[in-house]
């Protein structure tokens, strides 16, 4: 499933034109990235939440060669789905 | 932010929308990714990440409570990663 697919619900369920389906899918995703890019949480009720960890520096090793490389600390966004969302998966 | 801020936010940028029409909006998005999913499919949105399951092992655990030994079913669990526009973004 691609973003023209989500759309696609969109436009089938809500009513609104194709365009306007992907303009408010992007309205939405633009809307998510900005309050992730402050650091903030994303909490989906029945979805799950869109966290941002700060990881610390630490050592990490080329798997290839063996060498030994710094890995600087780091932001990154994970996502821990709710347990509605972990029970409709295993249905 | 909560699904109920997000909700706030879009019919702000878009008026043509009422609130009831918008609150359906941000839940067909997120009730097609969660059905795409549960039938095996994969996401993938551009510039956000892609979602997908996982597939956990069965595996034996403990009633933290009695300290009895039970097996925990074999399961999916849904996995997001991070397309690298997001990752970037965050990390900046």
């Amino acid at each position: 499933m691609r973003k023209a697919d989500i759309a696609n619900e969109v436009f089938e369920k809500v009513g609104l034109s194709k365009k306007e389906s992907a303009d408010m899918l992007e309205v939405i995703l633009n809307l998510i990235k900005e309050v992730l890019r402050k650091g903030d949480t994303v909490k989906i009720a029945g979805f799950g939440n869109f966290v941002v960890r700060h990881k610390k520096a630490r050592k990490g090793r080329n798997p290839k060669t063996g060498e030994e490389i710094g890995i600087s600390p780091r932001k990154v966004v994970t996502f821990r789905p709710s347990q509605v969302f972990k029970k409709h998966v295993n249905t | 932010m909560t699904k109920a801020e997000l909700i706030e936010s879009v019919s702000q940028q878009y008026d043509a929308l009422t609130k009831s029409q918008t609150e359906i909006l941000v839940n067909t998005v997120f009730d097609s990714i969660k059905e795409a999913l549960s039938k095996g499919d994969k996401i993938e949105i551009r510039g956000f990440g892609s979602f997908r399951l996982r597939q956990r092992q069965m595996r034996e655990g403990r009633n933290p409570k009695t300290g009895k030994t039970v097996q925990v079913q074999s399961k999916k669990v849904p996995f997001f990663k991070a397309g690298k526009e997001l990752k970037e973004l965050v990390d900046s």
